[in-house]
């Protein structure tokens, strides 16, 4: 079976929140598919970009009513199928691709019975057949040794690789419409580039109409032919990819295509003064039991030196495992190292929280990647800010509240959000509050780690703006973690590139980032997409390709 | 609707469009399970407060002195005399039921409220305490939760005699160690969270990381786990009393009201009737409220 086409008009969504009453959350949506192509839906988190590409399947989630309008798929119209036909449907002639596959296979069942679950239910073919035919798949999709991956269990293969399993398990009926939900965001950049030529790949060869749901503008625009943007469940601008990208229509469309490809703000090297702040010699770190000579089982991170001046900003990059985060952890006291020192303000830190002082406390601040996790979901923001006042400063109540309130416009929050609890807050606010808590310390480092990740590209880059705004303010120095490099290129003057817990380059930014010196670095910003069709085809980086320092 | 009018087809299919979105299967199951949900709330609350009420209230409504021997008549039926009938010695139920009920529900609630308070508050605690004095809290209550409660409850009122804390302790010793398990795997959890760490490295204490960070994050489970508690503890109390164990004449509790006119059975008297459905009332009531409350808490949270 072929692709076919798709057709939605007028497409009406309606969601009850619970206690309040119905509102519409996606209204009159309409666009056409000829057999073979793919649709992106492009737009923030709550624009409602999974809530159309799910109705695709005639399915809203709870508390959701597909309230009017058509979805016609080839000769079918979805919308009015009776249940039974409706089942019949979806995980044959429609299939999804979730964001996380690691969520979305069981974890106590071989990999192959997974992937041919769907095509046996469905009884399109035997067991056999439906073996030969996933093997074939493995192989198109370019897994490693198809004939025995599905003999595996979920946890034995990697993220990339799992991933690659679930369009396996997606294409594996010949559906006529596939809905890729996100499906790369949670890999890392330079698996990503391996999915997508995957992906691409195989749907191509088979000319599977596909729906696209995505935040991000430069990986559409590798693998879409047409863009719908979305904004607040309505349509903003619609077209060809090309024309999305080189000329928008609509003002959001721009916002997002700025947001994708944000400035280099030149970093002032004013901030710094040289003055040494921290200072970290042949640092390592470990879990697990500890050796006669005092290695753990485990190392995360070996032989980290780096410096950290006043009002600098250092970023950290590298892919998932790399380290990063454990780097955060030591010096901020809650992992202990194996070895190595780290010293802060000339005076040595103590590896663990008890030795520290309220001193070092109050001048090393924390800021984790995930708001949501990281506020006390049962305090007001007013109660979160308040309490850095009180353990670190002597301050009167009203001295209290005036520098809660300065807090607040410090990090561009209106102050009626003071009394509201975290979930009351959006994810770009949430971030703001957390940053304002670190700030109330008055701190000389914050540790920042994945601080914009979880965010849309808008309210990411708005962050960092923040960030760079308050480093010239304030004069604070950050460590700056993450995997986006475009993040890192805007904010810091030096960085440091982690490879399984080893740092292959350092140096300040413009330096290494324009001209890498070691594969992997060349290999890691290679492999971030750009904003052109045709680039993933040009680019030439895949995991098959390993820097050199790799162990096998 | 300007879209109708560019694809002409669309207009006489409108209607028909929305009825089909209306008629597929997940369209709302949420609204007819709220109504439900609101409906065994009431309920519940309506039986739990009604005996919540009875045990402060009800001895000053009883009619008769609880012990006074008011009528000729055993086992006698419903009469304008005696609402709920006479028991084997020819007391009056009523008056017997609503001072008796002050016993069960007042036992259970200070037995539920001491083992939530012992098994949550060491269950919150040992997450922030050194490991190994962790696994040792841990294996103590282990041990506890090995033993059969009522087992415990013979025992200790078998070696110590029967009285009124004895069977507090032996209920909270039974129930204490599960609400320690489940406070914390609860805190276990949230101890992990990012907001915790937080609180760590601004160098707060152990006791204002539990107190303040940890526990407003699991009171809602805790609560259910509590009422739940009681009506175990409810159940126990009136188990021991029915074997004679428990509560001892002259005062009498529900379950010892249900063993003294045990004989009346056969003549399906009013007598044993009325306590043993007090306590199903008093159990279900306060399982239909938890329920309700945790279920309304899982929905507020998608």
């Amino acid at each position: 079976m072929q692709g076919e086409s798709l057709i939605v008009r007028d497409l009406d969504i309606c969601a009850t929140p619970p206690g309040e009453v119905e509102r519409t959350i996606v209204s009159q949506i309409s666009f056409a598919l000829k057999p073979g192509e793919v649709m992106a839906l492009i737009g923030e988190s709550g624009s409602g970009k999974t809530t159309i590409a799910l109705a695709m399947m005639g399915y809203a989630r709870r508390g959701c009513r597909i309230a009017g309008g058509s979805v016609q798929l080839g000769e079918t119209d979805i919308l009015t199928l009776p249940a039974l036909e409706t089942r019949a449907l979806r995980g044959h002639r429609v299939t999804y691709i979730a964001q996380s596959a690691a969520a979305a296979f069981n974890p106590s069942r071989r990999l192959m019975d997974q992937v041919i679950e769907g095509a046996l239910i469905h009884g399109v073919m035997d067991r056999q057949q439906a073996q030969q035919k996933a093997i074939q798949l493995f192989a198109e999709l370019a897994l490693p040794d198809p004939e025995h991956i599905g003999d595996r269990y979920p946890h034995q293969v990697s993220g990339g690789q799992l991933q690659r399993l679930m369009a396996a398990m997606a294409l594996i009926t010949d559906p006529a419409l596939v809905i890729l939900d996100e499906p790369t965001t949670a890999l890392d950049v330079t698996t990503q580039v391996d999915v997508l030529r995957a992906f691409k790949r195989v749907m191509r060869e088979r000319g599977t109409t596909a729906l696209y749901v995505s935040h991000d503008l430069a990986v559409v625009a590798q693998i879409a032919d047409h863009v719908l943007v979305l904004q607040a469940g309505e349509e903003q601008e619609q077209g060809p990819i090309g024309q999305i990208l080189d000329k928008p229509g609509h003002a959001y469309t721009r916002s997002l295509l700025a947001a994708a490809r944000p400035e280099t703000r030149v970093p002032s090297r004013l901030a710094s003064s040289g003055d040494e702040l921290l200072r970290i010699d042949d640092l390592q770190v470990g879990y697990g039991h500890r050796n006669r000579s005092g290695e753990p089982d485990n190392i995360v991170l070996d032989h980290i030196r780096l410096r950290i001046d006043r009002g600098q900003a250092l970023g950290v990059i590298g892919e998932s495992g790399s380290g990063k985060s454990t780097l955060a952890r030591a010096v901020a006291g809650l992992v202990a190292p194996s070895r190595g020192e780290v010293q802060f303000n000339r005076r040595e830190l103590s590896p663990t929280l008890r030795g520290r002082t309220s001193e070092q406390f109050r001048r090393i601040q924390i800021v984790f990647q995930s708001a949501d996790n990281a506020l006390n979901p049962a305090h007001t923001v007013r109660r979160l800010l308040n309490r850095p006042l009180e353990t670190y400063f002597q301050m009167s109540r009203d001295a209290r509240r005036q520098r809660v309130e300065e807090l607040m416009d410090l990090v561009k929050l209106p102050r009626t959000l003071l009394d509201r609890k975290p979930s009351e807050l959006s994810g770009g606010q949430k971030q703001r509050v957390n940053l304002a808590r670190a700030l109330a310390a008055e701190p000389d480092l914050i540790l920042c780690d994945e601080v914009t990740s979880a965010l849309d590209t808008v309210v990411g880059a708005a962050i960092l703006e923040l960030l760079a705004e308050l480093r010239r303010e304030l004069g604070v120095a950050y460590l700056f973690i993450s995997h986006d490099i475009s993040t890192v290129r805007s904010l810091c003057d030096d960085v440091m590139v982690l490879y399984q817990g080893e740092c292959v380059e350092f140096g300040p930014c413009s330096t290494v980032l324009n001209h890498p010196q070691h594969d992997y670095t060349r290999k890691l910003i290679g492999s971030v997409p750009e904003l052109q069709p045709g680039w993933l085809e040009a680019c030439q980086w895949s995991t098959h390709t390993q820097p050199s320092t790799s162990p096998v | 609707m300007n879209n109708t009018k560019v694809i002409p087809s669309a207009k006489g299919n409108t209607h028909q469009h929305a009825m089909a979105g209306s008629r597929l299967p997940i369209t709302s199951p949420k609204q007819r399970n709220r109504s439900r949900l609101q409906l065994t709330r009431w309920i519940g609350l309506g039986l739990f407060s009604f005996w919540l009420l009875v045990a402060i209230f009800g001895p000053l409504f009883a009619p008769y002195p609880m012990g006074a021997f008011v009528s000729d008549q055993i086992y006698g039926g419903a009469s304008a005399a005696h609402l709920l009938g006479t028991d084997y010695m020819g007391r009056d139920m009523l008056s017997r039921i609503l001072t008796g009920a002050r016993y069960t529900v007042g036992l259970a609630l200070v037995a539920a409220l001491l083992s939530t308070l012992v098994g949550a508050g060491f269950g919150m605690l040992t997450v922030l305490l050194p490991h190994w004095l962790e696994e040792s809290i841990r294996r103590v209550f282990d041990t506890l939760i090995s033993i059969p409660s009522k087992m415990m409850a013979l025992v200790m009122v078998s070696a110590f005699g029967t009285s009124i804390p004895l069977l507090i302790l032996a209920a909270v010793l039974s129930y204490a160690p599960g609400s320690f398990r489940i406070s914390h795997s609860l805190a276990k959890n949230l101890a992990t969270l990012e907001y915790v760490q937080v609180a760590s490295t601004r160098g707060e204490g152990r006791l204002y990381i539990a107190a303040v960070e940890i526990f407003p994050n699991m009171i809602q489970p805790v609560l259910t786990d509590m009422g739940m508690r009681f009506v175990f503890i409810v159940l126990l109390l009136s188990g021991m009393s029915f074997l004679g164990l428990g509560v001892q004449p002259p005062v009498a509790d529900l379950g010892s009201l249900v063993r003294e006119n045990i004989g009346g059975l056969s003549q399906g008297a009013l007598a044993v009737i009325a306590p043993a459905l007090a306590i199903g009332s008093l159990t279900v009531g306060a399982n239909l409220l938890i329920d309700s409350l945790s279920n309304s808490r899982d929905n507020q949270k998608e």
